[in-house]
């Protein structure tokens, strides 16, 4: 997998939140993802980025436009240093929730990409990685 | 500070959401309407989402939350223009947005809204002959 543009953003406030939703739209465009994947994406990061902010303390989104065998996708990683998930299963499960949210945010961004990658260790961090495909 | 504009229009409150709204700017919303049906005695809340390109789980719960609370303070809500991408996204998602009523368009929705506040005048209405007849019965047996 070749990764052909890449873009670190910071995720420390609200405002921010509303920046990485705006970039991964045009990123989602110019991968020429289709409507629906791109309001996918784009929803999913909310999802994420809104995690990173309230449950992680403020992190990181990375933008990257990678390419698999000719295959055109948009990946995104979203770090942070705050407390880590102690039970990532059950932080999964849809419904469970230890914020104001209503617990959709890491069980809908997973169905709503192709890729999801989830690592988390307690006191060091929690790193989530999506993937969507043309 | 940032706000999104509540415009009147006879018994029916109506709120078009142009903005793509941070979280905060939404709670704020939330709180404003409130206040709004309450000074108002407004019967009706049209919400217009159709510039809204992206309704995730935070917004989703907004939009229950406002359907809810305005259910509370007697008013019907309903939600028009969701974009098909959104709808799709939102049920797969997990949010079907239930108890909350939708209409295609502005117009749609409108009509809903008369309708349902037709019935609700009607039923007022119709309380309101049987109390005079109840009170016309009770002076006849005096």
């Amino acid at each position: 997998m070749a990764v052909l543009r890449c873009e670190t953003m910071p995720v420390r406030s609200q405002q921010d939140v509303v920046a990485v939703r705006q970039s991964v739209r045009s990123w989602a465009v110019a991968q020429g993802l289709s409507l629906v994947d791109q309001t996918k994406i784009v929803t999913a990061a909310s999802e994420l980025a809104r995690n990173t902010l309230d449950h992680g303390g403020g992190g990181t989104a990375r933008l990257e436009a990678v390419s698999d065998d000719g295959r055109a996708g948009l990946r995104l990683t979203f770090e942070d240093r705050g407390p880590g998930i102690a039970d990532v299963s059950l932080a999964m499960t849809d419904g469970y929730s230890t914020g104001k949210g209503l617990g959709l945010g890491l069980g809908g961004a997973k169905r709503l990409s192709n890729d999801f990658d989830l690592w988390s260790r307690a006191g060091e961090g929690t790193r989530v990685t999506i993937t969507k495909w043309k | 500070m940032e706000r999104i504009p509540i415009l009147r229009m006879g018994p029916f409150l109506i709120v078009s959401i142009q903005v793509d709204m941070h979280d905060r700017l939404a709670l704020t919303l939330q709180a404003d309407l409130a206040a709004r049906i309450s000074e108002t005695g407004a019967r009706g809340l049209l919400l217009d989402i159709s510039s809204l390109e992206v309704v995730d789980s935070f917004i989703g719960r907004m939009i229950s939350d406002i359907a809810g609370t305005s259910r509370v303070l007697d008013a019907e809500t309903v939600v028009v223009g969701i974009q098909p991408a959104v709808a799709i996204t939102l049920v797969e998602l997990g949010l079907s947005l239930p108890g909350v009523r939708t209409a295609l368009n502005v117009e749609k929705g409108m009509a809903l809204l008369r309708a349902a506040t037709a019935d609700a005048r009607q039923w007022d209405a119709a309380a309101g002959s049987e109390t005079s007849s109840e009170n016309a019965d009770g002076s006849a047996a005096m």
